[in-house]
């Protein structure tokens, strides 16, 4: 029963007609799936399909390696 | 010939028109090897997230290249040894962007507002891109909601 109260189905920003497209320059986007510490936020949490979190992640490491967002968050 | 997508940052200390140069000879590189540079983007000086080589700003720019490998292979060779570069990445791209990218439309809006800037195209493609998703947000909340309540009552 707990776990029929927490259910709760929510479909990936990603995929469908009018999706947004996964770009490592929309920094503004990609912070939308970061924790406060700036860690990849698990795709349980925001519901986003795995191909398209493997795909994301891959855009947060490629922004992050050109310093648009950091690392960490101290 | 693929598509490339490039960026590199640029040490803070060089004015804009040295940065202007640098690009230049870059892609000077790619056109004698035979490749074609669609589109360059400069991107102003930023702040980095993190401090690169000491330097806490530097000056990003984007090029869209259509480019045989060894191109980009000999432009990436000249990146490492020039000391005005901080950090290159090239990416292979399905398709090039034709309006500007992301981080161009956000200061477009963000700052001044309409200045017909590369009009009507670019506009239309914004409003495109947000307003959709915006809706289907909202609908994909109902739906969660409608089925939190459908479990409730079960």
């Amino acid at each position: 029963m707990g776990r029929s109260f927490f259910r709760r189905r929510k479909s990936c920003p990603f995929s469908g007609p009018n999706a947004q497209v996964i770009d490592y320059k929309d920094v503004k986007l990609l912070g939308r799936f970061l924790s406060e510490r700036g860690k990849i936020v698990p795709s349980r949490i925001t519901a986003v399909s795995n191909k398209k979190q493997r795909e994301l992640a891959r855009a947060i490491k490629r922004a992050r390696f050109l310093g648009l967002i950091p690392y960490v968050i101290k | 010939m693929a598509f490339y997508e490039s960026v590199f940052i640029a040490r803070q200390d060089i004015a804009a028109p040295q940065v202007e140069t640098l690009t230049d000879t870059f892609s000077k590189i790619i056109e004698n090897e035979g490749g074609a540079v669609k589109k360059t983007e400069y991107w102003g000086l930023r702040s980095l997230a993190y401090r690169i080589k000491k330097n806490r700003k530097g000056h990003y720019v984007l090029m869209n290249l259509d480019t045989p490998a060894s191109a980009v292979v000999e432009m990436e060779r000249q990146m490492r040894i020039n000391e005005d570069v901080l950090r290159y990445m090239t990416v292979r791209v399905e398709e090039l962007e034709e309006e500007s990218s992301v981080i161009m439309r956000h200061r477009n809006n963000d700052d001044r507002p309409r200045r017909g800037f590369k009009d009507d195209g670019e506009d239309d493609g914004t409003k495109d891109l947000e307003k959709p998703a915006a809706e289907a947000e909202e609908s994909s909340e109902a739906d969660a909601s409608s089925a939190d309540s459908e479990k409730g009552e079960s």
